[in-house]
């Protein structure tokens, strides 16, 4: 491992420089010496770990086969499924919450417009453990929502210690982020195009369709992939809500920490990175072919 | 019919546009515009001119129904009363300056947007899309993305858009104002021999007076939201209603003189006027005032800059007292800088201020 780190650093790069320029002694030198900082510490705080991670993953008794085994486990495919199913569809939720909301926002101008940002803005600043306490003060065994059926008669609905709890805590969680982002895309929307399709009939959902989403998509394909990321990896909220919740996280911390199971942990800790890494990438991709076709 | 495919025959109905004591305040009590009346008749091209904030562009939104008059205003298309109506619902064309086409669609899909919001049936929508684009011109571009064309090309897209649902009114906000001269130019004379052969009713609105002279059957001159004038291109010009229409209307040049006993007396002449006695202000046309011999003129000056414009040479004379005079000589005028001139004016083209 430290190997190779030693291997990487930039003093060898100078040898790759193009033949005779004009001042290419300078200038390629001044670079490398600038970037050197950076790079050490690139190396030391981001690949070192994520390789001996790596490593660690196939440590274990079955060697590299730990990634497959891992995976084939029932246990770990269900997290790793239901993981991915709560981050869509808080994802997918969290998008037409903000949308609409982002809208109205830019739209609308009123009394107490800035208080109502600021305070949607929010749940930027808490912690996972405090989102998992307000969902549990919401819909725990003493919370609000129980209490409410139970005097309507409906008996007590109690729903924070599962996955309901822990989608309705992401949900609230990702809401600020989306709909600053939803909020700065819909204020450069021209406002002539939307004038232009009315002109020419459109009724107010054939602008939203037509003109207001495709305007927006961008915005939303990056918002939704942070949005799912956080979602995949979050572990705060589910850690407050129980420690039985079946998400990935989760799993990860058991066989950590109770198992003992290394091995196991650093195998699907690469996997969880490596599957939100590669949702990123698509939702970038699809983003930017949509981006280029905008013009 | 007007469904034939020859590019020619396309022709609109002419409506008649009436607004009735149309005025707009905005929310924080700003007045945009004074209750108006104005009557365009069926077929006529109607050109809104004036600086910023004169309230052409609301004048224009309401007649649209972007904006709706305030309270006791009436927009009438024909007999139909439509102030209550959104714009959505007006069957008006709009053509604005920022071109303002969708740019998740191509060029025939831009075209084609208000027949497939009417739910044509795709053929019909194919005929008619590839008749407009024929009309201007854009047949090549029919596949092309909006961004690989040209600014002159995405406004006759957005003309083609704007006709080919056969609008009612063609409305045009400002549309050559971002184009750079050349283009303007031929798109004018494009929009121009589009808005005879068409035969529809069109509101333009415009701070350039060479556009509003050029296309309008008639100019509305709004100042402050108000109409200061509405007539002809020529009465504009020729008569202007006002100081402000004059100035914003061509070059005018400004002379005091005195009337006393049906003469005029301006610099060393005396000429016959009618008009109340007493000091009178009065206007006149740079190529009103012509160049004389001493024995002949009425006022001599100074030539303060010579600007030669190929066809004229304009001069800036700078009288002994009073305001510097805007005076055309020939193109091969060999005055300048320094020079004494005499200039004589024509009575009969002198107009006093109202």
């Amino acid at each position: 491992m430290s190997a190779c780190v030693q291997d990487a650093p930039l003093p060898h790069r100078p040898a790759a420089r193009p033949p005779a320029g004009p001042g290419w002694t300078g200038e390629p030198l001044r670079l490398a010496a600038l970037l050197a900082p950076a790079a050490a510490v690139f190396a030391a705080f981001f690949l070192l770990p994520l390789v001996r991670l790596i490593l660690i993953g196939a440590g274990g008794a079955e060697g590299w086969s730990t990634y497959l085994t891992t995976l084939a486990d029932p246990g770990h495919l269900d997290s790793l499924i239901s993981t991915l199913a709560l981050s869509a569809g808080v994802t997918l939720v969290t998008l037409a919450v903000s949308t609409v909301a982002g809208l109205f926002l830019v739209r609308n101008r009123f009394p107490g417009h800035a208080l109502l940002v600021a305070l949607l803005t929010f749940p930027l600043a808490f912690p996972g453990v405090v989102i998992g306490f307000m969902v549990i003060m919401l819909a725990g065994r003493q919370g609000l929502i129980g209490t409410i059926t139970q005097a309507l008669g409906a008996g007590k609905l109690v729903f924070a210690y599962s996955m309901a709890g822990l989608f309705l805590g992401y949900v609230y969680f990702s809401i600020p982020r989306v709909i600053l982002t939803v909020m700065a895309a819909a204020e450069k929307l021209d406002p002539r195009l939307e004038e232009a399709a009315r002109s020419l009939g459109a009724s107010s959902w054939r602008v939203v369709a037509d003109v207001i989403l495709p305007a927006l998509k961008p915005a939303l394909i990056s918002a939704g992939a942070l949005c799912f990321a956080t979602s995949m990896g979050a572990f705060g909220t589910a850690f407050t809500l129980a420690t039985r919740i079946n998400v990935l996280p989760m799993t990860i911390y058991t066989e950590f920490t109770l198992q003992a199971n290394i091995a196991a942990a650093a195998a699907l800790s690469v996997l969880l990175g490596l599957i939100t890494w590669a949702a990123l990438a698509v939702a970038r991709s699809v983003a930017g072919t949509s981006v280029a076709a905008a013009g | 019919m007007p469904d034939s495919v020859m590019p020619n025959s396309f022709h609109l109905d002419a409506v008649p546009i009436r607004l009735e004591r149309c005025g707009k305040t905005f929310a924080g009590g700003a007045r945009a515009l004074e209750p108006l009346d104005l009557t365009i008749r069926g077929g006529e091209t109607i050109v809104f001119l004036g600086p910023s904030g004169c309230g052409k562009t609301t004048t224009l939104r309401i007649i649209a129904g972007l904006e709706s008059p305030d309270p006791g205003g009436r927009v009438l298309f024909g007999e139909e009363d439509v102030t209550a109506l959104p714009i959505e619902r007006r069957n008006v064309g709009m053509v604005f300056q920022s071109y303002a086409l969708f740019p998740n669609m191509t060029v025939a899909e831009n075209v084609a947007y208000g027949l497939k919001v009417r739910k044509l049936p795709r053929v019909d929508r194919a005929r008619r899309v590839e008749e407009l684009l024929d009309l201007m011109h854009l047949g090549e571009f029919a596949g092309r993305r909006i961004d690989q064309l040209s600014g002159g090309q995405r406004q006759r897209v957005a003309l083609a858009r704007a006709l080919v649902v056969r609008p009612r009114v063609l409305l045009l906000d400002e549309p050559l104002t971002a184009l750079d001269a050349k283009l303007r130019d031929s798109l004018r004379l494009e929009i121009d021999r589009l808005l005879r052969s068409l035969g529809i009713t069109a509101v333009y609105v415009t701070h350039d007076q060479g556009e509003a002279m050029a296309l309008g059957d008639r100019i509305v001159v709004m100042a402050k939201g108000r109409v200061a004038q509405v007539g002809t291109p020529r009465e504009i010009y020729y008569q202007p209603a006002d100081a402000f229409v004059a100035d914003f209307i061509g070059t005018m040049n400004r002379l005091g003189g005195t009337v006393r006993g049906g003469m005029l007396s301006l610099g060393t002449a005396l000429l016959p006027w009618s008009g109340p006695d007493g000091a009178a202000e009065l206007l006149v046309r740079p190529e009103d005032l012509a160049l004389a011999g001493e024995a002949d003129g009425h006022l001599d000056g100074t030539v303060a800059a010579a600007v030669f414009l190929g066809d004229r040479t304009r001069l800036v004379v700078e009288p002994a007292d009073g305001p510097a005079l805007t005076v055309d000589a020939a193109g091969r005028s060999e005055l300048g800088r320094g020079d004494r001139v005499w200039l004589r004016v024509d009575p009969a083209r002198v107009l006093a201020v109202p």
